[in-house]
């Protein structure tokens, strides 16, 4: 196992700049997950620490090694790919064989590699069949344990689980998530499913067009996003965004005004922004509260939808065409039609700047 | 009977007329050679459709030939030649032009194409300056080299199609496991190229095996002839005889050896031709 360190990191291809001078670090045994939209450069930047890829300007280190010009197999990487790409003719055995074999390893290693590698994941009872008598689920096993036979240092995975349904999904990512707590190694995974990035990362790294967002817990994603996107892009719903401008901004935080929402005196330190700037307030559909409408502040309920457990309330925008959603315990007495009044918890409201970037919190300390 | 049913007779009656109308085309020439061959001569040119006695003096009179039998071996021997020699150049240079991205990869795939749709009599007065100038003339080497340059195009054409085809995420997978690029091609792309390798070498196979302009042009002796030249030049007791009887007889036993191969690899043949057509 081994730590991984990018350092100005780069991938021109042709005319596109595909990654941009990202910076990261990470530690031995770390659990981290690439997540962003799709072209954002998340399975590019994987490719060059697989060294599927040239890396064009910077360094990237395996250990305390430059692996910049080594090529794949010097690196000590195993990768998961998102077709899986098992060898066809292959039995499972052979599959995962296949990489000793190139190692001249001994026979005697290979064998005990392969057979330990298949109790892990459970493969023994498959190990004479081929790829094309396997589920999905037991190919994407056996893809796992092809990477893993030969002791990587990282193992990477490509979007693995984007070709499961959905019930296997969960469980394959259940699984993923044990063997990583089992085996202690450092894993490297991109996807463009925030749910899975949330649920199996120690750390997610927030990618967007070639350069990073935000580097952080999944709980730090959650309650601190950095900026606008990564606000937008972590969380199920999503966050709502609605306009709003700085109506006065003191050492003790801001009076924003929100359209529909009135006046909000809110926790931020105002830096460089004074009274008429332009906001945008970011509030998570769980952090709405619902009150009988009163006045101009209201908005009309335009679905409702019952999911069991929870309900999800739809509301027509003032501005903008993105519906607003409240998240609440089911049951609900809202109706469609009915106007109400959105109150946001002051403590969890976001505020982002005009460039997207979210005004900090005036510390706790300062504060008191 | 209605008038229903009767359309339905009528038209499974006609597809059936159609299916032996189309088989008496293609099979009953090769029917009447097979026939022919197993006549004495004296009964050659008294027509009739069935054998009454097997006589097989044909066949003994082509193998008690030397030169016969010489040019069946010479003609295994450039076919087979021509079709190692064509698939191992053509999956090299499937992988390269399939699969290695480089400036002028069109054009070279374009030029192949061109190249063979050059008719072999335009470039025979050409090839045949070569084949002198390398002292092949008269040599089985001459044929396979000039049958290799009339077959690889195809090959290479067909192999490059079927190599695209196969999943980038497997040679890199490949690649991962630590495989060089003569390993990823031998151990992980051949034995999924199967289907095609076999038609496109039973293709190249045949084409060599029938060629006659080449092999007539390019070799002198009746030790050097393959088969369909030395069938041509197959000669009777006088100027004025053609031995109809040795003929079919020789005709007959160079195209069994087709007949055979064909069907080894029909199955193969048909995914290889179909392959990508649809998903699976």
């Amino acid at each position: 196992m081994a730590s991984v360190k990018l350092d100005k990191l780069n991938k021109v291809f042709g005319h596109d700049h595909i990654i941009k001078d990202v910076d990261l670090g990470i530690g031995d045994g770390e659990f981290v997950v690439f997540v962003g939209p799709s072209g954002c450069g998340k399975s590019t930047l994987l490719r060059l620490i697989a060294g599927l890829e040239s890396i064009t300007d910077g360094e990237l280190r395996i250990g305390e090694q430059v692996v910049n010009d080594l090529p794949p197999r010097e690196r000590g990487v195993g990768m998961v790919f998102q077709s899986y790409a098992l060898y066809p003719h292959m039995t499972v055995y052979e599959n995962m064989a296949f990489g000793l074999k190139l190692a001249k390893t001994a026979n005697e290693t290979i064998e005990e590699r392969v057979m330990a590698t298949a109790r892990i994941l459970q493969l023994e009872e498959l190990l004479h069949r081929k790829p094309k008598e396997l589920s999905g689920g037991q190919r994407q096993r056996v893809a796992m344990g092809r990477a893993m036979a030969r002791e990587p240092r990282i193992l990477l995975f490509d979007e693995p689980l984007s070709n499961l349904d959905a019930s296997l999904r969960v469980q394959m990512r259940n699984e993923i998530a044990r063997l990583h707590q089992r085996l202690g190694a450092t894993v490297i995974y991109v996807t463009h499913d925030q749910v899975e990035a949330m649920t199996l990362a120690d750390k997610i790294v927030v990618l967007n067009a070639g350069q990073v967002e935000q580097v952080g817990t999944p709980q730090e994603l959650y309650q601190r996003p950095l900026t606008k996107f990564v606000a937008g892009f972590i969380g199920s719903p999503t966050m709502n965004f609605l306009p709003a401008e700085m109506v006065a901004g003191t050492t003790e935080g801001c009076r924003v005004h929100a359209n529909g929402i009135g006046e909000l005196d809110l926790p931020q330190d105002p830096g460089r922004h004074g009274a008429g700037d332009a906001l945008t307030l970011g509030v998570r559909p769980e952090h709405l509260g619902l009150a009988p409408a009163s006045g101009d502040n209201s908005f009309e309920i335009v679905n409702v939808e019952y999911l069991g457990n929870e309900v999800y309330i739809y509301f027509e925008p003032k501005d903008g065409d993105t519906l607003l959603i409240h998240r609440s315990e089911a049951p609900s007495c809202w109706e469609i039609g009915q106007h109400a009044a959105l109150l946001p918890s002051v403590a969890n409201v976001h505020l982002f700047d005009s460039d997207g970037c979210a005004l900090a919190l005036i510390s706790t300390r300062d504060a008191a | 009977m209605t008038s229903r049913q009767f359309r339905r007779l009528a038209t499974r009656v006609g597809f059936w007329v159609l299916v032996a109308v189309v088989l008496i085309y293609a099979i009953f020439p090769f029917y009447y050679a097979v026939i022919t061959s197993l006549k004495p001569s004296s009964e050659l040119f008294t027509v009739s459709y069935w054998l009454d006695s097997l006589d097989v003096s044909n066949y003994v009179t082509i193998f008690s030939q030397g030169s016969f039998v010489r040019a069946i071996f010479n003609s295994i021997l450039v076919s087979i030649s021509v079709v190692a020699i064509a698939l191992l150049l053509g999956v090299t240079a499937s992988y390269a032009l399939g699969r290695v991205r480089f400036r002028g990869r069109t054009t070279v795939m374009l030029v192949i194409l061109g190249v063979s749709m050059f008719p072999q009599v335009a470039v025979l007065s050409g090839l045949f300056e070569v084949i002198r100038g390398l002292g092949l003339y008269n040599n089985p080497a001459g044929l396979i080299l000039s049958y290799t340059i009339f077959t690889l195009p195809f090959t290479v054409w067909v192999l490059t199609t079927f190599m695209k085809q196969l999943p980038m995420e497997l040679e890199e997978a490949a690649i991962m496991d630590g495989a060089t690029p003569w390993v990823t091609i031998t151990k992980v792309f051949l034995p999924l190229m199967w289907p095609a390798m076999a038609t496109t070498g039973l293709l190249a196979f045949i084409a060599a095996w029938n060629e006659f302009l080449f092999a007539l042009t390019f070799t002198l002796t009746d030790s050097q002839r393959t088969v369909p030249v030395a069938i041509a030049l197959i000669s009777g007791g006088s100027q004025h005889e053609l031995p109809w009887g040795p003929i079919m007889a020789a005709s007959v036993t160079v195209t069994v050896p087709l007949v055979i191969l064909v069907m080894i690899f029909q199955r193969r043949i048909v995914s290889g031709l179909t392959a990508g057509a649809v998903k699976g």
